[in-house]
C-alpha cells in the first residue's frame, strides 16, 4: 500500500496510523528483517527503517546505540536495500528515514531508483530541508519516492507553507523541541503544530514523532495527528531485552498496545 | 569580484545548511543578528575594544631571522599565540559572545576537541556573564585534563560525551542535540569556520582581522605583499582568518597545510581536502573523510585541534578554484618543525602551527626556485604550544621518569 493509501485507509477506518521505526541491522541485517516483520504482524501500519549514520545529530541516545551497534556489525547501504526489500515483500507498508550524506555518497539518482526498486514508497530526510534539497525533488519526482520533511513548533508559518508544498505522502511534524527518545509526556506544543500545518494544508497527511512510548500516549497523539511516529521505545524492547525471544515479545507486546493506543478515538 | 557565500550560504556547491528544520529558525535569527550588528558602529567599537585591550591584538608581525636562514626563506610569523588565552580562537568567541548578549541569550554551548575552543569560549562567557557548557569527547577530556580543569576555573560545566567515537566529532554532534533542545535561551559558540550558514561566514570575519593586520603590517614591515601566506588548516579557522585579506591579491600564493597523521597513504590522518572526497557533515557540504557509504571516518593527528574529519566549506570552494593550495604535513614532520621554532626562535608554538611552519619548509625551496630569488612567507602561528608540552614532552623523550608529568607519558 502507498502511503497515501495508507493514511486514506485509516482515515476512513476512524483511527491514526501507527508508524514503527528500527534501525536497518540491528543487531544484525537478519535480526533486524524479522524485528520489523514483528512490528508489521503486531500492528505497525508503516514501517519506518532508519539508516544507521556514524553522526545522527537528531537522535537521541537510545537510536544513537542501535545505530552503532548496527554499524559495528558492518551493516551497508545495500544491506538496508535488501532489508527493505524483505520486509516490503512480507507486506509491510516501508518508508527510509536517513540522514542526506550517505544518499549523497550512493548517488541521489541511482538511491532512488534502487530505493524504489526495493518496495520503499517514501523517504524521510532529517536533514534535509527543502531548500537544500533539489536534486533529491528531481530525483523521487522521477522515482515515484513519497519525500516527507520535517516541521518543527519553530518553524515560521511561511517555513511550513513551503515544506508541505515540497512534501507528497505524508509531512513529519516534531512533536517538541528536542532529538528523538520517550518523554513522560507528550509535549504540549505538538496539538498547536498539527493545526498550523493543517491551516496551511487540510489535506497533507501530519506524522506526529519525538516523545510517544506508551498506547495512552498513543492515543493522545492520535487525537489529533494522522500519524503517531514510535521509535526509540520500540528499539527499547530490543535493546534492553535479556535475549532474543524475550525482545521479539516485547515488541509484539508493544507494537499491539501502540497499534490499539492510535485507534482509541 | 564575487562576494561569497551568497544569500544561501553558499560557496559555489559548498556550504549550505544541512541540519533538521527545528534549528532554521534560530539560524536565520543568528544571521538576521549578524547582518545588524555589522553595520552596527555600537557593536563593531565594543568587539575592537576587546579586542585591543582585552585580547591583546593586533598580534606582532615577527620577522623570524633565524628560522629564515635555515628555511632558505624570508619568513615572517603572525603572533597569534601572544592572544589572550594563546590562540586566534579568542577572536571568534569574543565576536560570537557579544552576539549571543546581542539576541539576549543567557547561555552559550560550546564543543571542543583538544580544549583550546572550550577554554576561550569559557573565557568569554566569564567576561560576559554567560552560562556557559563545553561538550568534549570523553576521549579528549582523559587527554587534555589540564584544559578541563581550565574551563571550570573559569566556571564552566564541561559534558564528557560518550557516544561515537568519543571526540570533537561526537561533542559537536551533542552540542547541536543540546541546541535543538534549548535554541530559546542557548547561543552555540561554534569554534571553527564550518557548519551551518552562517557560522563559517560569522566565524570567518570575526577572525578575518588576523589577515587585515598581517596585510597592512606586511605593507608597513616588508614594504610590499608577501608572495606567500600559510596556515594549517582542521576545521579551518586560522587560515581563512589570515587568508580572506589576501583572496584579491593574486600575486599571494595561499597555502593550507593539513593533518597527514602517518600519512594520507596510511588512512590514518586528518586531511579532509587532500586525503577525503566531498560529502555532508555537520550541516554544510564540504570535503570529508568517509567510507563508501558516507559513513564519517575517524581522523588521526598527533595534534588534538586539527584531529577532525571535515573542513570548513570556503576551503574547500578555495581548493577547487585553486586560489589556495592544500597539502598534507605529517606528525613526524611537523614535530620536526615544533622542535626548530623551539630552537631557533625561543617560541614553543601549538602542534597544529607547527603543520604550517613544516608546510612551509616544503614549498620554500620550490617558491625559491620559482622566483629566482628568496621568497617571502607570512607564516600564522595560530597558537602556542604550552598546552602541547605533555605530547611533545612523550614525543620527544625528553623527560626522565622521575620527572613525568602524567603518568605513563613516556612509554
Amino acid at each position: 500500500m502507498s502511503i497515501a493509501e495508507t493514511f486514506a485507509k485509516a482515515k476512513s477506518d476512524n483511527r491514526a496510523v501507527l508508524v514503527g521505526c528500527m534501525p536497518a541491522g540491528f543487531p544484525t541485517v537478519d535480526h533486524s528483517i524479522e524485528q520489523m516483520i514483528a512490528m508489521h504482524e503486531a500492528g505497525c501500519d508503516v514501517i519506518e527503517v532508519e539508516l544507521p549514520y556514524s553522526d545522527p545529530v537528531m537522535d537521541g541516545p537510545v537510536i544513537q546505540k542501535a545505530s552503532d551497534i548496527a554499524l559495528a556489525n558492518g551493516v551497508r547501504t545495500r544491506d538496508t536495500l535488501k532489508i527493505i526489500e524483505a520486509v516490503a515483500s512480507a507486506g509491510a507498508t516501508v518508508v527510509l528515514m536517513t540522514y542526506w550524506n550517505p544518499i549523497e555518497k550512493y548517488g541521489v539518482d541511482a538511491f532512488a531508483r534502487d530505493l524504489a526498486a526495493a518496495g520503499a514508497t517514501g523517504l524521510i530526510t532529517p536533514d534535509l530541508i527543502p531548500d537544500e534539497a533539489g536534486e533529491w525533488i528531481a530525483a523521487s519526482d522521477k522515482h515515484r519516492i513519497d519525500r516527507t520533511f520535517l516541521v518543527a513548533p519553530s518553524s515560521t508559518d511561511e517555513r511550513i507553507a513551503m515544506t508541505l508544498e515540497n512534501c507528497r505522502g505524508f509531512v513529519y511534524a516534531t512533536a517538541l523541541m528536542g532529538v528523538t527518545g520517550a518523554r513522560k509526556s507528550v509535549s504540549s506544543q505538538a496539538p498547536e503544530l498539527v493545526a498550523r500545518i493543517r491551516a496551511a494544508d487540510p489535506e497533507m497527511p501530519v506524522g506526529v514523532g519525538l516523545g510517544v512510548g506508551n498506547g495512552d500516549q498513543a492515543a493522545e497523539v492520535a487525537a489529533f495527528a494522522d500519524g503517531v511516529i514510535v521509535g526509540s521505545a520500540l528499539i527499547r524492547c530490543v535493546l534492553e531485552a535479556p535475549d532474543r525471544a524475550a525482545g521479539l515479545t516485547r515488541l509484539r507486546s508493544l507494537s499491539s498496545e501502540l497499534a490499539e493506543g492510535v485507534r482509541r478515538r | 569580484m564575487t562576494v561569497l557565500p551568497d544569500l544561501a550560504g553558499h560557496f559555489g556547491k559548498y556550504g549550505g545548511r544541512f541540519v533538521p528544520e527545528a534549528l532554521i529558525k534560530a539560524l536565520d535569527e543568528l544571521e538576521a543578528a549578524y547582518r545588524s550588528a555589522k553595520q552596527d558602529d555600537a557593536f563593531q567599537s565594543e568587539f575592537q575594544d576587546l579586542l585591543l585591550n582585552y585580547a591583546g591584538t593586533p598580534s606582532l608581525l615577527y620577522p623570524a631571522k633565524r628560522l629564515s636562514a635555515k628555511l632558505g626563506a624570508e619568513i615572517w610569523l603572525k603572533r597569534e599565540d601572544l592572544n589572550h588565552t594563546g590562540a586566534h580562537k579568542v577572536r571568534n568567541v569574543l565576536g560570537q559572545a557579544l552576539l549571543a548578549k546581542r539576541m539576549g541569550k543567557p547561555r552559550v554551548i560550546a564543543e571542543t576537541g583538544a580544549g583550546q575552543h572550550g577554554v576561550a569560549s569559557a573565557t568569554a562567557a566569564a567576561l560576559l556573564d554567560l552560562e556557559c557548557v563545553v561538550y568534549m569527547g570523553e576521549t579528549d577530556t582523559e587527554r587534555q585534563a589540564l584544559n578541563v580543569a581550565r574551563m571550570r576555573m573559569l566556571g564552566a560545566t564541561v559534558v564528557p560525551v560518550t557516544n561515537g567515537s568519543r571526540t570533537l566529532k561526537d561533542a559537536l554532534n551533542e552540542a547541536l542535540r543540546d541546541w535543538v533542545s534549548t535554541v530559546d535561551t542557548t547561543h552555540y559558540l561554534l569554534g571553527t569556520a564550518a557548519g551551518p550558514h552562517p557560522f563559517p561566514e560569522i566565524v570567518r570575519d570575526f577572525v578575518g582581522g588576523i589577515g587585515v593586520e598581517a596585510r597592512q603590517q606586511s605593507l608597513d614591515q616588508i614594504g610590499r605583499l608577501p608572495d606567500a601566506v600559510a596556515a594549517c588548516v582542521g576545521g579551518g579557522s586560522n587560515a581563512i582568518g589570515i587568508f580572506h585579506a589576501f583572496v584579491p591579491d593574486e600575486g599571494v600564493r595561499l597555502y593550507g597545510f593539513e593533518a597527514g597523521g602517518d600519512g594520507v597513504q596510511t588512512g590514518r590522518h586528518a586531511a579532509s581536502i587532500t586525503g577525503g572526497s566531498v560529502g555532508v557533515l555537520h550541516g554544510n557540504r564540504t570535503y570529508l573523510l568517509q567510507d563508501e557509504d558516507g559513513q564519517t571516518i575517524e581522523s588521526h593527528s598527533i595534534s588534538a585541534g586539527l584531529d577532525y574529519p571535515g573542513v570548513g566549506p570556503e576551503h574547500a570552494w578555495l581548493h577547487d578554484t585553486g586560489r589556495a593550495a592544500y597539502e598534507p604535513v605529517t606528525d613526524s614532520e611537523a614535530m620536526a618543525a615544533f622542535q626548530l621554532l623551539c630552537r631557533t626562535e625561543g617560541i614553543i608554538p601549538a602542534i597544529e602551527s607547527s603543520h604550517a611552519l613544516a608546510g612551509v619548509a616544503k614549498i620554500a625551496p620550490r617558491l625559491r626556485e620559482e622566483l629566482g630569488r628568496t621568497p617571502v612567507i607570512v607564516v600564522n602561528l595560530s597558537g602556542r604550544g604550552d598546552k602541547d608540552v605533555h605530547t611533545a614532552g612523550a614525543y620527544f623523550g625528553i623527560l626522565d621518569p622521575v620527572e613525568t608529568v602524567v603518568p605513563g607519558e613516556n612509554t
